[in-house]
């Protein structure tokens, strides 16, 4: 299905590159094979939430990362480009057209650019606040007109319709999930690529250089008003693509994803993936997905975690989960990534215990305060404890507070040896 | 005639309200380059605090411990979050402010529940200060705007007749000199911080009681502020006042006064469609003012934006 | 690096669904409402009331069809349309047949076209969706289909109850209709004017308005305005904390008429308004009487005020829901086959335990029972909501409530 990306790739990168094609053909034979492993419809349709996330997690960090401006309302243009396929697939229903289903997320692409076009216009002026501002003041007008221009948005219940109405694709009518499936992981790694390619074009390396040092920018000849333009107007087009993808996934657009909520989280989604790079945004979007379904299952204060969990990635790892990956590739080339397996083992370890103590004894005060009379039982990391029996608090509460302790006694050594991976060994054999 | 004077008393109560939270904000903007999206959780978690103080040892007690506890917060978290996110850059720093409002609206969730509390006035507040025709003006409505008014010329004293208040006007507008000449510029940060959160906590404890403690207030309020000052002119604590005012009067008028969309186009000669359910413009025919009244702000700030990105008193730009 | 984070991510997919998916003896009933987030007060207590009422009215009695059991499965919506289609279909992979939701419309109306579609699609994993609250009356008209049923009285019978009350009420000569601006809210203001119009001519509308969802921070103007039109009656289909802010700030403004509401009780709103709504709010819905007339609804009501002392049974329907579906289940002697359960649900007549006759109908699958129009007023505990000394009392009561209100529901059966 990537036969076309696999040469654009090669063509860009100039020459037959396998190293740089391996991660592509491994990601394609990967999404083929994942429906083989997880076959139960809800598996597949958690998947299929993971891929749209992802294309509308790169396509933000089109703006984010790479071009450095921050959106605080980018669920508009996912969102109007959702609301038009579904329009379209209704039109289809009706009779009005004849498509086939694969080809619908195109539409809503196009709607997608073309509002990106249409408000990149004034707010693509200006870069920083100005323009967060103005995304975020774009962002709760249309959020807010969903509900008041009901003939297009469909009100509070939102704009339904029927995939299985398309022309057939070699006998597919996409009754299944599976089906599904494989049109979505297809327009994913379409998708990926071309967002790829994009960023190796001229206008993407100079959203770089415009979200570096705008003014250097344009004394080198370039408009950086333009070249945002041109990032934001591209970014529009692949979240659209990713609101037709929800459309046919779920079959309806309400509200929701429209709304400011939506938007944070695409922000936090793509600041934990890492914004440096670019499959930062697919780990985050994988990554959030399973802490928003798994944790969900677990405990009720999932999003209190989560919360702290982002609070604390900006606070001490801006560079997100991609970054830490990152960070261990210089110890790598070193060939010495075995210095850090000792300081991980007395540092990390210990520092997991301490979280895992202090979830507990936050599930224990919660507990507590909530459950029924006579209900004091509770599951905690697969036992059944009393929330008020002394020993369980005392339990947690240790193993809290010796976890943090040994780890930031660890902490320095954690350092030391990290910079001593870190530095190439032509300064001869470090204290071995 | 009466119910314009009983409006104009209403939007007055709700711009000191943005004002509160609008100076503090601007303040710490204008000082240190981030715009704080936990400003309206500050103003949350004095609602909260004080509605705690005020089940044990009453309101007014709360009305002086609840900022307090906020402003030491805020100064916490200036001092331990922001200052570390400093030097990754402004967009980092926002993103953190973001996240800190998440978080803070979970916590609030976890320990005082997901319901709204009940959080009344003061009893001895609780009495129609005098009516106009029909219209009763509360007495708590306005204890409300003397206190915005005591906080809105206290903090101008200070700004104006003090050191401390020379060396932050002097920050706002020329950050970087200041800084050379050698004054603790982080111990000013952290202390304007706290004093701009104490701020909005002081809103909080005043604003609970009316217009509801919930956890989605600071929501409901926040990005409004923001609003608020951007349309003011970032920096310009008058600025904040008369962008806090205008919204407070343009959200309270757009509410009382049921003018709809089908009129304007009447007046403008186009005729009503018999049939409305078919229109591709039926929604417009029956939109009314009092339907858009709180996104007008919004509009406000992005035609503000596109063309007069100072505001309209800042002398910077944003 | 991709690909061990897929890896990873997979294992955790197939751990958290594959742990849960066990087949047990008991027959499991999905629960698809906000469990966290900003409703998920409402969710909890919802959970709770059927946890409660699964274990009092069936498994302690014995159980269905020889012995099995009910058992609840809370699933967590957020109240989000997507987080909702996400929950049913692993409800529906868990071997799942039975769901039931209620919080927020929209949520209903991507369920039941969602039920719709899968089992269309699927046939062999068919479920049905018992509707306990989500009261916008497309769902039983326009929207209609064999697998939802609704037990709760929709806005239009509602409002056909609570304008009975009104035109029993010479005093009401002017009302001031005010609601959110969704689709909910507009059937709420378009069912006012009509019935009215029909009912009492003679009244007139003098304020007919929608205000936007969730974002009026400050209802004085609204208040205003009610006041300034010498209302006699204000209308409003709000719910949370828009009626709390809307009720709180027309009574502060000196409104002593009645506010005829559908929502404004328990989940912290009785608590809120305490004394300040005596007199004034009033509210249209099913439910007991408090304290309830009969012996056995009172001991209910104590027993589950023991066991969770911060709930309310605030929606007694939910009674009705688990009644109902076990002797549908007894009268098809199946729990797998939902087509023929569907069909023993239809048409079925039976007693509420809150008093009063209950009927499905099966041209639309909505359910007849008698509404009532409540005060809130001072009341014992554990009668009261949310631990106030305040609740609901009877004023007047409308037996087999709309019983002939017209559909356009065209049922297709299987």
């Amino acid at each position: 299905m990537s036969q076309l990306d696999q040469t654009r790739v090669r063509a860009a990168t100039g020459g037959l590159n396998l190293t740089a094609l391996a991660p592509w053909v491994i990601a394609a034979i990967f999404l083929a094979f994942m429906p083989f492993v997880f076959t139960e419809n809800s598996a597949i349709t958690i998947m299929n939430q993971m891929a749209i996330t992802i294309v509308f997690a790169l396509a933000y960090n089109m703006l984010l990362g790479q071009g450095g401006m921050l959106s605080f309302g980018h669920a508009v243009y996912m969102g109007l480009g959702g609301f038009m396929a579904v329009h379209v697939m209704n039109y289809v229903e009706d009779g009005w057209i004849a498509l086939p289903l694969p080809v619908l997320p195109l539409f809503g692409g196009f709607f997608g650019l073309f509002f990106a076009a249409l408000i990149g216009s004034f707010s693509t002026r200006k870069a920083g606040t100005v323009f967060a501002m103005i995304s975020l003041g774009v962002g709760e007008l249309i959020a807010s007109c969903s509900v008041i221009i009901v003939a297009f948005f469909g009100g509070e219940e939102g704009v339904s319709g029927d995939r299985t109405y398309g022309i057939p694709v070699l006998g597919y009518e996409f009754l299944q999930q599976i089906e599904v499936y494989y049109l979505i992981a297809a327009w994913l790694m379409i998708s990926a690529a071309l967002m790829y390619l994009f960023s190796r074009t001229p206008v993407g390396r100079m959203a770089n250089a415009v979200r570096d040092n705008p003014e250097r920018a344009e004394f080198l000849g370039y408009s950086s008003r333009w070249v945002r333009f041109y990032s934001f107007c591209a970014s529009g087009f692949f979240c659209g693509i990713a609101g037709g993808l929800f459309a046919i996934n779920y079959e309806i657009l309400t509200e929701e994803n429209l709304n400011l909520a939506t938007s944070g989280s695409i922000l936090l989604i793509t600041f934990l993936g890492g914004v440096g790079f670019f499959f930062g945004p697919i780990i985050g979007a994988i990554v959030f997905t399973l802490l928003a379904t798994v944790l969900k299952l677990e405990t009720e204060l999932w999003q209190l975690y989560v919360g702290a969990l982002f609070v604390l990635t900006v606070m001490f790892f801006p560079g997100g989960l991609a970054g830490l990956l990152t960070m261990h590739v210089a110890p790598w080339r070193n060939g010495r990534l075995g210095f850090l397996v000792k300081p991980y083992l007395t540092t990390l370890l210990p520092g997991m215990f301490g979280v895992f103590g202090l979830a507990a004894a936050t599930e224990l005060l919660f507990h507590a305060r909530q459950s029924a009379i006579g209900e004091d039982e509770m599951g905690l990391f697969g036992m059944t404890v009393s929330a008020h029996s002394p020993i369980a608090w005392g339990v947690a509460l240790a193993v809290a507070i010796t976890g943090l302790w040994l780890a930031r006694r660890g902490a320095p050594g954690l350092k030391a040896a990290w910079d001593e991976a870190a530095t190439p060994q032509s300064g001869g054999g470090a204290g071995r | 005639m009466d119910l314009i004077l009983v409006n104009l008393i209403d939007g007055l109560v709700t711009g000191l309200l943005l004002f509160m939270l609008s100076s503090g904000l601007t303040l710490i903007f204008s000082m240190m380059g981030v715009l704080n999206f936990a400003h309206a959780s500050f103003y949350m978690l004095g609602a909260y605090f004080a509605y705690q103080i005020s089940r044990s040892i009453g309101f007014w007690p709360g009305l002086l411990i609840a900022p307090l506890v906020v402003g030491v917060l805020g100064a916490l978290v200036e001092r331990y979050g922001l200052r570390r996110v400093h030097k990754y850059g402004h967009v980092p720093e926002l993103i953190f402010t973001f996240g800190l409002a998440l978080l803070i609206e979970e916590i609030v969730q976890f320990f005082w529940g997901r319901s709204q509390v009940a959080f009344d006035p003061p009893a001895i507040l609780q009495f129609t200060l005098f009516s106009i025709s029909g219209n009763s003006i509360p007495a708590y409505k306005v204890f409300m705007i003397f206190i915005s008014l005591a906080i809105f010329i206290a903090l101008l004293m200070v700004l104006t007749r003090t050191r401390v208040g020379l060396i932050i006007q002097a920050a706002l507008s020329h950050p970087h000199t200041v800084e050379t000449l050698g004054h603790n510029v982080p111990l000013v940060f952290m202390g304007v911080f706290g004093v701009g959160t104490a701020l909005a906590g002081v809103a909080g404890v005043i604003a609970g009681p009316v217009l509801g403690t919930f956890p989605g207030m600071a929501i409901v309020l926040g990005s409004i502020v923001f609003v608020t000052i951007v349309v003011g002119g970032l920096g310009s604590l008058w600025g904040a006042l008369v962008a806090s005012l205008l919204i407070g009067w343009i959200t309270t008028f757009a509410a009382s006064y049921n003018v709809g969309l089908a009129d304007v186009f009447m007046a403008l000669g186009f005729e009503r469609p018999d049939d409305l359910s078919e229109s591709m413009f039926r929604d417009a025919w029956s939109l009314t003012l009092p339907q858009v009244g709180p996104i007008l702000p919004y509009l406000l700030m992005v035609l503000i934006l596109a063309f007069r990105p100072r505001g309209l008193f800042g002398k910077r730009e944003v | 690096m991709k690909r061990s984070v897929n890896l990873a991510a997979a294992t955790a997919i197939g751990l958290a669904l594959g742990a849960s998916s066990a087949m047990a003896e008991a027959i499991k009933i999905a629960f698809i409402d906000p469990l966290s987030g900003a409703f998920a007060s409402t969710g909890e207590n919802g959970l709770h009331q059927y946890e409660f009422a699964v274990e009092t009215i069936v498994n302690e009695k014995g159980g269905v069809l020889g012995g099995k059991t009910f058992e609840m499965v809370g699933f967590d919506n957020q109240t989000s349309p997507k987080e909702s289609l996400i929950q049913l279909q692993v409800a529906i992979d868990q071997g799942i047949r039975f769901i039931v939701q209620g919080n927020s419309s929209g949520v209903a109306n991507a369920l039941t076209e969602a039920v719709e579609k899968h089992n269309n699609r699927n046939p062999d994993s068919r479920v049905l969706f018992l509707n306990y609250s989500a009261v916008d009356p497309a769902l039983t008209n326009e929207k209609c289909n064999f697998w939802h049923f609704r037990f709760d009285a929709h806005a239009d019978i509602k409002m056909d109850a609570l304008t009975d009350a009104i035109k029993a009420n010479d005093a009401i000569n002017k009302v001031y209709v005010v609601g959110q601006d969704y689709s909910f809210g507009k059937a709420v203001a378009a069912a006012a004017v009509a019935m009215l119009g029909e009912k009492r001519p003679d009244i007139e509308i003098v304020g007919n308005e929608l205000h936007p969802i969730g974002k009026v921070k400050d209802f004085t103007p609204y208040a205003r305005k009610i006041i300034a039109a010498e209302a006699d009656a204000v209308i409003t289909g709000n719910w949370g904390s828009d009626m709390l802010g809307l009720g709180k700030a027309i009574i502060e403004n000196g409104f002593t008429g009645p506010i005829f509401t559908y929502y404004a009780a328990a989940d912290g709103i009785t608590a809120a308004f305490g004394e300040s709504g005596v007199g004034v709010l009033r509210l249209v819905a099913e439910g007991p009487n408090n304290p309830p007339a009969d012996e056995a609804a009172q001991e209910y009501i104590r027993a589950f005020k023991a066991k969770y002392p911060e709930g309310n049974i605030s929606q007694a329907r939910v009674t009705n829901v688990v009644d109902m579906l076990a002797q549908a289940i007894e009268k098809a002697g199946t729990a797998d086959d939902v087509v023929a359960v569907g069909m023993a649900l239809e048409g079925m007549k039976t007693e509420s335990m809150w008093g009063g006759e209950l009927y499905m109908r099966p041209e639309d699958h909505q359910l007849i029972q008698n509404v009532h129009v409540f005060a809130h007023s001072k009341v014992e505990a554990p009668f009261d909501f949310d631990n106030s000394g305040y609740g609901l009392t009877h004023e007047t009561t409308v037996e087999n409530a709309s019983a002939d209100i017209a559909t356009t529901c065209e049922m297709e059966r299987p």
